[in-house]
């Protein structure tokens, strides 16, 4: 029997016995280290006769290779059943809570404004902002609301000073005139905001939002501001259909004027908007009176549109089913989590305004 | 204003129910706020007969009645009165019904042991008179065949309440908005009945308006010999009907006519009158009684009506109690008058007086209808109180003429988008009581008299579309087409650290932008304080100086809700000046408590400055502002620890604060009593904040990257104790910019080994080059310039 095959059967024995990583490493250099039995046997390569040399090196290269491939599978075989025995061991619970996270949210009125701002960006308005502190002109003067008129008593007034020349804006109103003085037409912006009446009790509080609309542009007419109207509720209540009523009312600043309604019905103690034979009052609208325009430089032959005013709060209530006006700016941790929104929540056109 | 539809049809001949018309009247405008069942606690009240009343076994006073009340059995009521006794014809309350007087609802209940089944009501019970004292007593010939009938009679019609706009006086009377119907195609307005009554001789009380007055015309008729009563039922129920309470004839039939007609009139007993009347202005200081039995001390100039001795009324506005008609006056002077809207609203104002007749003036009263509204009153004087008229006496100062407007009909389809006819349009105008006069294509007309509020083309607009009807305007859909960026870069920046602070945790808050002067105090530093004049509370009475001013009240209450670990923010105003425009954009934050609360895996802690650190450096890093630039200070404002709070700016320049954080002071939560194991907080400034003059895709500069391998050295260095790590980390960054790719902060020792004065600081400086795998040599030299630049420039050493 030659040595390849006495070695060959001899470790073959060997490592089918039940052996630890160091017994297989240990064998592993007795055979292929340097003076290992395999490696001599290559050394002994050059001294025979060159007629058997050939079968003698493709023997030794067989038995290599089967007993490296044994090896290396024995090898493998151990550390695959220590991981295990080490996997075994490491098993957590992890029903166990996650580590702690804090979530934020965004307040109903910011989230309801950047809805708001997304569904007029569609058609073209951009926004613009104005000082909360007004003077008495901005805010009623020039919204053809003079001194002495009866109709300044519809505004509860937060004045700064005793001549009442500055006051808290009692509407976003006067952002329409700071943007027209400030340019050119055409314009079409709306302008959402704080706004403050000294009016306090179960569904008035003395600060609320509002936001302002105004397109002004050579021949817009109440059909445009009727169009208008009625692609934002239907945008913003995220309904196919409503119904809305445009009621004539009266504003200094407008005319002709116009209160409109949305239909509603109240199902399992929830207002359902869009259906319904009841009326709810949501805003205020109408075509800018001509004595506005020429207070802000405007020539009223020339230009003409459109104005409107929406309770952003109401809108707020009415789209997520909250009941108390005054809930919204009493902070309570409860409330702000309840009905705040996901910062990542971005109102958009594409995604849709609410999730 | 309040309406019945009865009431309506004296005026408007129509076809139409009351559903219809309500329906109508906000089409046209006239907002129908509430439809009341009509004082449907009268419906209750019967006609019954005592007949038999003895005294109450267990009380002196009270007697127990057996009354018909026209049902089979009597019933027994328990009743104190003197006048229950056999035989009375009175009325009866049924249980359930309700009192008039005091809302109370009757229930059957013992008194004194005696159960009783309702009631039996004295006048001033049912509101019908002052009466008290004792039950209704009911005229035997009257009402002995009706025991057991409503004593007031069914009514069919609700209480239909109006919403008058303020540039509708006209309609502040039942025959204006029956004009407005009858214009809008509900019905025909019925003529006014004008009933001829009786005139002689001349008004002898001399009238005078002086100078410059806001009153222009004074009318008014003598009735000498009237009686005055109560007024007849008729005249009673017309105005229960609209909830007002009847007085006397000749003071019911003053407010029937401003109720009907829109025309107030005032009536004065002539016998109180001394001599003269003089329409003139009131002295400075000068006082009179009003019939709200009030004290008015007058200001120098308002319109007063006056004789010999003095101020008799606030003209137009209320009456004085010297001159005023009682039952038993004999003769009285009607006065119907014009006063300037302006004036009567400054007056008013002034004094703070609010009557029917001031709401009408100060809109605007048809200034032609001051003989009307005499006629009016002289004719029913007459019909209910006798008594001799005479003559009107007109005296004015100022001719009225109508205005007159040319309207050009193209304006309506301009303005509306709709087309009309122009016979439609006549129609209208017409049937609202223009006088048209068609010049070629341009409407002429003259505007009635009872119209203040039209004296512009676009108001004809209104008038027309609002009778045609809102409804016939055809919607034009919006185009969806954008000109200009919806948000501009400010607007911008607000949407995004708003987002980027709740990202963090934070739960958004909107407070009132004002606050508690005493709790802003807290937080105003240099800023002035802006006082609001009329505050709607003590507690409300400045605007905010700071964002904390309201956020920490409402921090602290959730504290009380049991809450120990919060984080709330608020973005919005606060106030520098009172003029506008004197406002900050603001967002602040506070975080109370610990961060992971007894939790297994994580260690909790305290919240503390690094954490609101964190989250503004992060805030900013998300609005696109780069970390690595932001420059920090230690000046704060004294609501912050001093030793544990700072400032950010956004570069070395430290150009404008872009925040606050730190620890709030121990002191702000002594003094506002604030119970929590740890409070802090941040204020970013967004006017402060310096727009970036390239949008952030314009700011990516090349991508560059080395894959050389990199190396990491570790350095400490001792400092002293109030040395600024900031600096440390920018000088040794600034070494070799291209080579130093990041230096880490990882350990800040004080104590053992380490003199008292001094920290020892330990940083990781990451060392990586574009060009080369850096060898031994290359890095030995860095490690040296570094700690020899770092020696140099900073009081320090490498610690060994």
């Amino acid at each position: 029997m030659s040595d390849i095959k006495k070695i060959k059967d001899e470790y073959l024995l060997k490592l089918n016995k039940n052996l630890d990583l160091r017994q297989i490493n240990q064998i592993k250099t007795d055979l292929f280290g340097k003076n290992g039995l395999v490696s001599s046997q290559f050394k002994q390569l050059g001294k025979i006769a060159e007629d058997e040399r050939k079968k003698f090196a493709s023997d030794l290269n067989t038995t290599k290779d089967e007993l490296q491939d044994l090896i290396s599978s024995k090898i493998d075989e151990i550390e695959n059943k220590e991981i295990n025995q080490k996997l075994e061991k490491e098993k957590v619970d992890i029903t166990l809570p996650e580590r702690p996270f804090v979530q934020g949210k965004i307040h109903p009125v910011s989230q309801v404004i950047d809805e708001i701002s997304s569904i007029f960006s569609e058609i073209g308005f951009s926004v613009e902002e104005g000082p909360d502190i007004e003077n008495e002109y901005n805010n009623f003067t020039a919204l053809n609301t003079p001194d002495n008129h009866p109709a300044r008593d519809m505004h509860d007034t937060f004045y700064l000073d005793e001549k009442k020349e500055l006051l808290l804006r009692t509407h976003t109103s006067p952002v329409q005139i700071r943007t027209m003085l400030s340019d050119k037409p055409p314009f079409k912006i709306i302008a959402p905001g704080r706004t403050y009446r000294s009016d306090s009790d179960q569904t008035h509080a003395p600060m609320f939002h509002q936001v302002e609309g105004l397109h002004i542009d050579k021949n817009i007419n109440m059909g445009h501001l009727k169009g208008c109207l009625n692609y934002f509720i239907k945008e913003f209540f995220e309904v196919d259909k409503i119904k809305m009523r445009f009621r004539p009312s009266h504003f200094p600043f407008t005319e002709p004027s116009a209160e409109v309604d949305i239909g509603y019905e109240i199902k399992d103690g929830k207002i359902i908007i869009g259906e319904g034979d009841k009326w709810l009052e949501i805003l205020g609208c109408g075509m800018v009176h001509p004595n506005v325009l020429k207070n802000v430089k405007v020539n009223p032959n020339e230009f003409q549109g459109y104005a409107f005013g929406i309770g952003i709060d109401r809108l707020a209530m009415l789209k997520y089913g909250i009941n108390d006006l005054r809930a919204f700016f009493d902070c309570d941790y409860r409330w702000l989590n309840q009905f705040g929104f996901d910062p990542i929540d971005v109102p958009s056109s594409y995604r849709g305004l609410s999730r | 204003m309040k309406i019945t539809s009865n009431w309506l049809k004296e005026h408007l001949d129509t076809k139409l129910d009351e559903n219809q018309i309500i329906e109508k009247l906000t089409d046209v405008g006239l907002e129908v706020e509430s439809v009341e069942k009509q004082s449907g606690e009268f419906d209750d009240f019967i006609v019954a007969k005592i007949l038999k009343a003895e005294k109450h076994p267990n009380a002196d006073k009270l007697k127990v009645c057996d009354v018909d009340v026209g049902k089979e059995n009597p019933v027994k009521v328990v009743c104190g009165a003197p006048n229950a006794i056999e035989g009375l014809l009175t009325i009866y309350a049924p249980p359930g019904s309700v009192i008039p007087k005091n809302q109370m609802k009757l229930v059957v209940s013992k008194i004194r042991g005696v159960s009783s089944c309702g009631m039996l009501c004295s006048e001033s019970e049912l509101n019908l008179s002052d009466e008290s004292d004792g039950i209704t007593e009911l005229s035997s010939n009257d009402f002995k065949d009706k025991i057991g009938d409503n004593y007031f009679p069914k009514k069919n019609s609700n209480v239909i309440d109006i919403s008058i706009t303020p540039n509708r006086p006209d309609c502040l009377g039942v025959r204006g908005i029956a004009r407005d119907l009858a214009a809008a195609g509900s019905g025909k307005l019925k003529k006014l009945e004008e009933k001829k009554s009786k005139q002689d001789g001349k008004q002898t009380v001399n009238v005078k308006i002086e100078k410059d007055q806001a009153c222009t015309v004074f009318g008014s008729c003598l009735i000498t010999d009237v009686k005055n009563v109560e007024s007849p039922d008729w005249l009673k129920e017309k105005i229960i009907s609209i909830g007002q309470k009847p007085i006397s004839a000749i003071v019911d039939i003053t407010n029937y006519i401003m109720l009907d007609l829109n025309r107030p009139l005032h009536a004065y007993d002539v016998d109180k009158i001394d001599k003269e009347i003089i329409v003139r202005n009131s002295k400075k200081d000068e006082k009179f009684k009003a019939l709200d039995n009030k004290e008015y001390k007058l200001q120098e100039g308002m319109c007063v009506i006056s004789d010999a001795t003095g101020v008799l009324g606030l003209g137009g506005i209320i009456g004085g109690t010297r001159s005023g008609t009682e039952l038993n006056t004999k003769n009285v002077l009607i006065e119907s008058a014009y006063f300037s809207p302006r004036s009567i609203r400054k007056s008013s104002k002034i004094l703070n007086i609010d009557t029917d007749a001031k709401f009408r003036f100060e809109r605007g009263i048809d200034p032609l209808s001051i003989e009307q509204g005499l006629k009016k009153a002289v004719s029913l004087i007459q019909e209910i109180c006798g008594g001799t008229a005479s003559e009107f006496d007109i005296q004015k100062i100022e001719n009225y003429k109508n205005k007159s407007l040319e309207f050009d009909p193209a304006l309506f389809e301009k303005v509306t988008g709709l087309k009309i006819e122009k016979n439609e349009m006549t129609k209208i105008l017409d049937d609202l009581g223009f006088e048209i006069k068609e010049v070629k294509k341009i409407l002429d007309l003259k505007i009635p008299s009872w119209r203040p509020d039209i004296s512009q083309e676009v108001d004809l607009v209104e008038e027309l579309i609002r009778i045609k009807g809102y409804d016939q305007i055809n919607m034009i859909e919006p185009q969806k087409l954008r000109e200009k960026e919806t948000l501009n870069k400010k607007q911008k920046l607000f949407h995004f650290l708003q987002r980027a602070v709740a990202s963090k945790g934070y739960l958004e808050a909107i407070t009132w932008s004002f606050t508690d002067s005493k709790i802003n105090q807290l937080f105003i530093e240099k800023n002035k304080e802006i006082k609001i004049v009329n505050p709607i509370s003590s507690d409300l009475d400045v605007l905010r100086s700071s964002i904390f001013s309201n956020l920490i009240i409402h921090l602290n209450k959730n504290l009380g809700r049991g809450f120990k670990d919060l984080s709330i923010f608020e973005i919005g105003p606060t106030f520098l000046g009172e003029k506008p425009g004197e406002q900050q954009t603001v967002v602040g934050g506070l975080k109370s408590g610990k961060n992971s609360r007894q939790n297994w895996i994580e260690k909790e802690r305290l919240v503390d400055v690094f954490d609101v650190k964190s989250d503004i450096i992060q805030c900013l890093a998300e609005a696109g502002y780069d970390k690595d630039k932001l420059y920090f200070d230690i000046e704060t404002p004294s609501y912050y620890h001093p030793g544990k709070s700072g400032r950010v700016f956004l570069n070395k320049g430290k150009e404008k604060v872009v925040a606050f954080f730190g620890d709030i002071h121990p002191n702000i939560l002594k003094k506002l009593d604030i119970k929590t194991e740890a409070l802090v907080g941040f204020e970013i400034f967004l006017d402060n904040i310096k727009q970036r003059k390239k949008s952030l895709k314009d700011q990516k500069t090349q991508y560059k990257f080395s894959d050389f391998q990199k190396s990491e050295r570790d350095f400490a260095f001792i400092l002293d104790k109030n040395f600024q790590v900031q600096e440390l980390i920018d000088v040794i960054s600034s070494v070799d910019k291209d080579l130093i790719k990041s230096v880490k902060v990882f350990d800040v020792y004080e104590g053992k080994n380490i003199q008292d004065d001094k920290k020892s600081v330990a940083l990781n400086v990451t060392i990586q080059s574009f060009e080369k795998t850096l060898n031994e040599d290359d890095l030995n030299k860095i490690n040296q310039t570094i700690i020899s630049t770092v020696e140099s420039k900073i009081d320090t050493k490498i610690r060994s």
